[in-house]
């Protein structure tokens, strides 16, 4: 099946900001992605090491029944709704997204070290671009605004170190 | 009058299926944006596809009119929204932490779910790398638990901050926004390519 184009960017962005306004509306909250993630992460140490995650005192915010909770759901959702968008456009395959002038493996090397990276920071912001940058943006947080600014900031300041991987 | 689960209309339970069907609205529109690409997603920080920032400040912009209105119809209690608080200092470092990621990594948390599901091999090494990092996070947090609060200010927003009243800084994000949009396109004329 031949892939379909993207949607508009606009449409697409109302789309989000209306599917936001209807979480506010209905919940009292905006959308998340980072939270859930955490509560996956300390779920898994629960298994191995349940006395571990009720002595570290960041982990212990989230011991207590860590999937038992909205963003969990929420992003289950999002693997749902994800997956049917992808499959109604033809756009699902195994790739590996990256530009020409790099290679498969040094681009997971990348995408690992990227991931890390970011795991540390929404930890740090108590965020990401879902639940700090687009949810604190349209409540007008101030520190959802500060973090967005950086955001970018720190994104185009590394842009240029690691142009080979994407251009 | 909203928002309806703090209103007590319903129960925790309901609560997670609503999460469950705004999770598929969220994840739908991110994919239809090209948001599962991380290379779509990168080329933002070479002004080459500018999808993330109009995407980002249209849903921004429309939920935030949105919340607004629905204040002065009377439709919903603004006191009740969750405010995400603010940590100046925190949050700048993690923000310009969680921007090298992005650069580096290609995606963000919602998005490499996204990109996951779809097949990108990427993002499933990204989200292992993103839960890696986070419980690094959790074993470093005794030595910078400083920095963690640092800056603390509650939930201030915006207007409070600024002593403005909200519709004129919904005004000026709505006014910036636009300008983004148009300085958006014309660099996409510039430096993007045919159709990526």
């Amino acid at each position: 099946m031949k892939e379909s184009k993207f949607m508009s960017p606009y449409v697409a962005g109302v789309g989000l900001g209306l599917t936001m306004l209807a979480a506010f509306m209905l919940m009292g909250r905006g959308l998340g992605a980072s939270g859930a993630m955490m509560r996956f992460d300390v779920w898994l140490l629960n298994m191995f090491a349940s006395t571990h995650t009720a002595s570290n005192a960041y982990f212990a915010k989230y011991a207590a029944n860590p999937l038992s909770n909205w963003l969990v759901f929420e992003i289950i959702g999002v693997m749902i709704g994800g997956f049917l968008s992808g499959a109604l456009a033809g756009r699902l395959k195994f790739v590996i997204g990256k530009g020409p002038r790099i290679s498969n493996r040094n681009r997971l090397y990348f995408a690992l070290g990227g991931g890390i990276i970011m795991g540390m920071g929404a930890r740090l912001a108590r965020g990401c671009t879902s639940g700090l940058a687009l949810t604190g943006g349209a409540t007008l947080s101030l520190g959802g605004w500060v973090f967005m600014l950086c955001v970018f900031a720190g994104a185009y300041a590394t842009a240029w170190f690691v142009r080979k991987q994407w251009i | 009058m909203g928002p309806f689960y703090k209103m007590g209309f319903f129960s925790e339970q309901t609560g997670f299926v609503i999460a469950l069907l705004t999770g598929v609205a969220f994840g739908f529109w991110l994919e239809r944006a090209g948001f599962g690409q991380s290379r779509k997603l990168a080329l933002q920080f070479y002004f080459r596809d500018m999808t993330v920032l109009k995407v980002m400040f249209t849903a921004i912009v429309t939920a935030m009119i949105g919340l607004l209105y629905f204040s002065l119809f009377g439709w919903i209690d603004l006191s009740l929204i969750y405010i995400n608080p603010t940590f100046l200092w925190a949050q700048i470092i993690g923000g310009l932490v969680l921007g090298i990621g992005f650069a580096i990594g290609g995606y963000c948390p919602g998005t490499s779910v996204v990109g996951a599901v779809t097949g990108r091999i990427d993002g499933m090494i990204f989200i292992l790398g993103a839960l890696l990092g986070m419980f690094v996070f959790g074993e470093i947090f005794p030595l910078i638990e400083n920095l963690y609060t640092a800056g603390a200010m509650g939930n201030i927003t915006l207007p409070e901050y600024f002593n403005i009243s909200s519709g004129i800084i919904a005004f000026i994000i709505l006014f910036a926004a636009v300008g983004m949009f148009v300085g958006g396109e014309w660099l996409e004329k510039k430096f993007g390519e045919e159709e990526a």
